[in-house]
């Protein structure tokens, strides 16, 4: 009953299809395609009409516009989340995505793309009365800050470069911050810069155009069919020059975009890339992550032992305002997150600087803040270690030292610390473990330690598992050792109970 | 000499809250002395003992040790004049307080190396002829928890002896001992009496305050009832409280 139907509308779909599609159906009666896009602040790629706020402009809208008329079929504008389109995408919210969506490895996993529409390169745009910054080179050299767009290819190449970024929600901010002096430069898509930074006076472009990349429509992976139709619509507009038209109305056609007529396919230029990042190619990035994880850990626990001990004594010891003082320090350190820690110390304080015209920035290298920030933290839970060892050892020992004639600091250090240590090493080489996994937090803040380099090598590679795999070796060939030293030395100090 | 090591306790008074746990106690003890303090439990003899050494702090009154004194309400934390009677009284434990972390020996070497400022060298000699003395030359290298319960008392008693004391003050020294230990303990504090240091024990043991102590003073409720030599105190016990204790002991 089932059977028998199904079997054909597949036979019926499978044979006439194309002939279907491009001649006998009727346009009008198709549904329209729903197209997504972020219209906020998008210019020039999609944005409000200031004439008329009911309609939209900019160069994709006018491509839609030609893809409708090749097409035969409507195209309807939906806007959506920049930072969702791709999981909107997948969920079904809508049929395709088109909002300058750069060809990255790890989105040709996610989604079916279609032959690029444009060629993209990442411009650096930086104050006109700059005089340090010629280069992104430099911006690496001088330590400079750089504004970007989140989750882009501008992104990633700053990242990639170890260059200290500021990441932004829409790309209208960066060009103001960058005005105002809080960013050194702006790292962004070319139509974006030609847009929004060319006509300022204030703004100026430097350096050669970057990494150029491809901006591709995104369908879903099961819409090949409707992806292929896009393809050969595209491949139309190209030979025929109505790209051309577009973006030279838009002013963003350069050379770049005359490879567009030539046909060459994204997936196949993206495998032949992720097939170079050979074991011998990542390993050593690797590597170099591992050291920085090994670095943040024992830097910050090293500073959380220097300042959990006075903590810790002043809550046994201290009269009562000081005593009072060591717990708020405990209780605020432990009740926040450190990953709130971390955005205050690396975004917050120079926010505070600026606003309160402090003699200095407070702009913390991200190094820095993240040692700061997990030492603050995890002094908080070596403190309470520490006064709960020491509270543990009787009172009798104190009393044993002090009828010896022995002074209160001397009975504290000769005799209550060596027998606390022992009460307080297990739960400490504990915390050493779990510190060593959370500093993986740190990519937020654009420090690269074996996680992040992780993440960029797999999104870069597409081989999520290979690299995987490696990282998790790396991570227990440092914590299995770590937990042997616990165990060793609480032997060594544990002899003599 | 002698005067200058008199024990001098003079209208003590100590309070728990509302309990008052000594009661205008005054007390002399001369050098060379072996003084029993005996009585009921919750009579205050610990206490007393524990404020002689500055452990405690107490309410009204004064101790004087020597030319050292000790006055009402005063932490004995870094007091010096504290520091300079433990100098003179060395204290005894009931639960030993040998340090767990060290060795027999070096428990004995920690206070005269850090306090007197000894080398290692004659630290480690002297706490070797005090480990010889109790009988413990061959345990020198142990840890407290490889000692039986009475060696662990005679290391505690060689460790306050190296600090060279004029007296010892112990505080039931033998109540945590099993019976056949207690008189290896009970042995070294004779040799001690014998050699001419001041005694004040908190005890139990009857029998050896009766040989051993020059003088046995009961104490009950906070106050002392009864103060005289072994043979009339517990032999003729003139105070109904002191009858009434000695002959709960004897049951």
């Amino acid at each position: 009953m089932v059977r028998l139907p199904a079997v054909a509308l597949w036979l019926a779909l499978l044979a006439p299809e194309q002939p279907t599609l491009a001649a006998d159906a009727p346009k009008e009666r198709q549904p329209p395609l729903r197209w997504a896009a972020d219209a906020e602040g998008g210019a020039p790629y999609i944005c409000k009409d200031p004439k008329n706020p009911n309609l939209y402009v900019g160069f994709e809208v006018d491509l839609a516009a030609a893809l409708e008329k090749e097409l035969g079929r409507r195209i309807e504008f939906v806007q959506y989340d920049f930072k969702s389109l791709i999981s909107g995408l997948q969920r079904g919210d809508f049929d395709l995505a088109m909002n300058g969506i750069e060809v990255t490895p790890d989105r040709v996993k996610a989604v079916r793309f279609t032959r690029p529409y444009y060629v993209y390169s990442l411009q650096l745009v930086v104050r006109t009365a700059e005089t340090r910054i010629g280069s992104i080179e430099d911006c690496k050299r001088l330590g400079a800050t750089v504004g970007t767009l989140e989750d882009t290819a501008a992104e990633r190449l700053l990242d990639q470069e170890h260059i200290s970024k500021k990441v932004y929600g829409n790309q209208v901010e960066p060009y103001v911050d960058l005005e105002l002096g809080r960013v050194d430069g702006v790292l962004l898509d070319l139509p974006i810069a030609s847009y929004l930074a060319r006509p300022n006076p204030k703004l100026k472009f430097v350096g050669p155009a970057i990494a150029p990349g491809y901006y591709a429509i995104a369908f879903r992976k099961n819409q090949e069919l409707l992806a292929a139709q896009f393809d050969a619509a595209l491949d139309r507009l190209a030979q025929q020059g109505k790209l051309r038209q577009i973006y030279e109305h838009w002013h963003i056609w350069n050379k770049l975009q005359e490879q567009l007529a030539n046909g060459e396919h994204v997936d196949d230029f993206l495998r032949e890339s992720g097939r170079q990042w050979t074991f011998d190619r990542y390993f050593p990035l690797l590597l170099e992550g591992a050291a920085m994880t090994v670095w943040l850990t024992f830097s910050s626990m090293l500073l959380a032992m220097t300042l959990a001990l006075p903590i810790a004594l002043m809550r046994l010891y201290g009269p009562a305002p000081v005593r009072l003082l060591a717990t708020v320090y405990v209780e605020f350190f432990r009740g926040i997150p450190v990953l709130l820690l971390l955005y205050f110390l690396y975004f917050g304080l120079p926010v505070i600087a600026e606003t309160y015209a402090l003699p200095v920035s407070l702009k913390l290298q991200p190094v820095l803040a993240a040692i700061l920030g997990f030492g603050l933290n995890y002094a908080a839970y070596q403190a309470e270690i520490y006064r709960t060892g020491i509270a543990s050892i009787p009172v009798g020992q104190w009393e044993a030292g002090a009828s010896l004639g022995m002074t209160r600091l001397h009975i504290f250090h000769r005799i209550i610390l060596p027998q606390a240590i022992r009460v307080i090493l297990p739960p400490s080489t504990n915390d050493l473990v779990a510190l060593f996994k959370d500093t993986s937090i740190v990519s937020i803040i654009a420090v690269e330690e074996l996680t992040k380099e992780y993440q960029i090598l797999a999104k870069s590679s597409l081989k999520y598992l290979e690299i995987g795999l490696v990282t998790a070796l790396l991570y227990l060939l440092m914590s299995v050792p770590l937990g042997h030293l616990s165990r060793y030395l609480e032997r060594r100090w544990g002899k003599g109970r | 000499m002698n005067a200058d090591m008199q024990v001098a306790i003079s209208h003590l008074t100590k309070r728990f809250g509302q309990r008052l746990v000594l009661d205008d106690v005054s007390l002399e003890i001369d050098a060379g002395q072996t003084v029993a303090l005996i009585g009921p439990s919750g009579a205050g003899k610990s206490t007393l003992l524990r404020s002689i050494n500055g452990l405690n702090t107490f309410d009204e009154g004064e101790i004087r040790v020597g030319s050292h004194t000790l006055l009402p309400n005063r932490s004995h934390h870094g007091c010096p004049g504290a520091r300079q009677v433990r100098r003179l009284l060395g204290m005894i434990f009931q639960d030993f307080q040998l340090f767990p972390h060290l060795t027999a020996i070096e428990n004995i070497m920690e206070a005269p190396r850090c306090v007197l400022g000894l080398s290692p060298a004659d630290a480690h000699q002297r706490a070797m002829r005090l480990l010889d003395r109790v009988g413990l030359g061959d345990r020198a290298g142990a840890y407290p928890q490889e000692l039986s319960g009475g060696q662990k008392q005679r290391v505690a008693i060689a460790r306050a002896m190296a600090m060279e004391p004029r007296g010892l003050l112990c505080d039931e020294i033998t109540s945590a001992l099993d019976p056949e230990l207690k008189g290896e303990v009970l042995a070294v504090l004779e040799d001690l009496k014998r050699e001419g240091l001041t005694l004040i024990l908190v005890t139990h043991e009857i029998g050896f305050a009766r040989r051993a102590a020059d003088r046995v003073v009961v104490l009950a409720e906070g106050r002392i009832v009864e103060d005289g030599p072994p043979g009339q105190v517990l032999d003729e016990p003139q105070m109904p409280r002191t009858q009434q204790f000695l002959s709960q002991m004897l049951i």
